[in-house]
């Protein structure tokens, strides 16, 4: 096994078209268990953890850019109040030691069906940026999860950033897991309000091959918040449309039973944590208002 | 591979490090220094917890080669050659140490937690520690540890007013 550290992105994107099969590597809280338990020998370790251009984040075109080397710890502690769902998403995600490592861009490039940091990203319409020595290409969110543990991105491309736009209306995040801390989810949801554009994003963790949206959930409310005048009005949100959104949200799951739950189990929990993530975020909205 | 890094204050060199290894293979098998306990090799424990440049991190999830000039902190450096770290006498006054396997992890994170905070409220200390698994299940007296060693370490030292 060979071991490059590249101080530059430049080196990097190199040494990946070079030998698309290298694994690149920077928290190591997915790398180093498969190097650990022997599941993982690649010819070549690319450590990105030396590549300053990798380690900040910026508002650029009214989005977060996001570095691909920045922490989850620190995503919680600097962007809390402009990227609120992946920092709630960022916080349930293992322990200290581990958010002090792990990347969003690490979530990504492993792509797992029960990435925390997915629901969050999906509901707020993130965009992957990933580059190789052909070029810089950004990718819809939608777009990037192509399988299990699979994604759109080509052997010779690394993740430069994740770009969000911070919301203009509130966000919220529930996972469910057998105890409150260092958990793989059974299953998890993001919900974000777009008010800005009247719109609903939504966003399904372990209860489908992929992460995925709730399409027909996000269509029937923020079809019910227009029609009914509640986008504007602030009042309190019908009980059948709080159920009825958790229906479609646990309608969009495909889940397999596993050992961490049963089919339904997550089916059940996704239409219980999808209504009282829209019941927290409307009590946001709502008192957003009498702030104003 | 060759491997460069400052450990506890005192720069280590070693030799033939395999590319795959782990920081704590490195501290336990290469350097001499076993404080840090390996038990599960996937971030799960916490029973490895060093010091990575000032940041509390599972050992067994480091690249070897990423501690290449890093400054690596242990529990083998928490104490003075005289005198336990108070965090270290906090857990044995308290009986916070059982099997004793999990206890070098929550040393640091524990240290790295007082640092941060001085007087950690119970929930700070849970949050703080959640990543340190102790098998014999004696978080109470963990617990008892931490605020001990907290109020040691926010009393006024010797020729304070009390």
């Amino acid at each position: 096994m060979d071991f490059l550290q590249p101080v530059t992105w430049a080196e990097a994107l190199e040494a990946k078209a070079a030998h698309p099969d290298a694994v690149p590597i920077a928290g190591g809280t997915d790398v180093m268990v498969g190097l650990n338990f022997g599941h993982l020998r690649p010819a070549l370790l690319l450590d990105l953890t030396r590549i300053a251009d990798l380690r900040d984040w910026q508002v650029a075109d009214s989005a977060v850019r996001l570095g691909a080397g920045v922490s989850y710890a620190r995503v919680i502690s600097e962007l809390g109040d402009r990227l609120p769902g992946l920092a709630m998403a960022s916080r349930t995600i293992g322990s200290p030691q581990i958010r002090n490592r792990g990347t969003v861009a690490g979530n990504l490039a492993t792509a797992s069906p029960a990435g925390d940091a997915h629901p969050a990203l999906l509901a707020a319409g993130a965009e992957v940026e990933v580059a190789s020595v052909r070029g810089t290409r950004r990718i819809p969110i939608d777009d990037f999860y192509t399988g299990v543990k699979r994604n759109a991105m080509d052997g010779d491309e690394l993740i430069t950033a994740v770009s969000v736009v911070p919301p203009s209306g509130p966000q919220q995040y529930s996972k469910i897991g057998t105890r409150n801390a260092m958990v793989i989810s059974v299953a998890a949801f993001g919900l974000a309000l777009h008010p800005d554009r009247r719109a609903v994003g939504t966003g399904i963790g372990s209860a489908a091959p992929t992460p995925r949206r709730a399409p027909a959930a996000e269509e029937f409310l923020a079809g019910e918040l227009d029609s009914s005048g509640l986008w504007e009005s602030r009042a309190e949100l019908p009980e059948a449309t709080i159920a009825r959104f958790g229906e479609l949200v646990a309608a969009a799951a495909a889940p397999i039973d596993d050992v961490r739950g049963s089919a339904r189990y997550r089916v059940h929990a996704l239409s219980v944590m999808a209504r009282r993530a829209l019941t927290w975020a409307w009590a946001d909205h709502r008192s957003a208002t009498q702030e104003a | 591979m060759r491997l460069t890094c400052t450990v506890n204050g005192t720069e280590q060199h070693v030799d033939d490090v395999w590319e795959g290894e782990s920081l704590l293979y490195v501290l336990r098998e290469r350097m001499g220094l076993p404080g840090s306990k390996n038990a599960c090799e996937q971030g799960e424990c916490g029973s490895c917890t060093v010091y990575l440049d000032g940041l509390p991190v599972c050992a067994c999830l480091v690249a070897a080669g990423q501690a290449e000039g890093r400054q690596v902190g242990t529990v083998e450096g928490l104490a003075d050659p005289e005198a336990l770290h108070p965090v270290q006498q906090a857990f044995l006054d308290a009986g916070a140490v059982q099997c004793g396997f999990c206890t070098p992890g929550l040393l640091v994170a524990t240290h790295d937690l007082i640092a941060r905070h001085g007087r950690p409220s119970d929930a700070e200390t849970r949050e703080a520690l959640a990543g340190n698994l102790c098998r014999c299940t004696g978080y109470e007296k963990i617990l008892d540890a931490v605020r001990l060693a907290a109020d040691r370490m926010a009393e006024p030292t010797a020729g304070g007013d009390r």
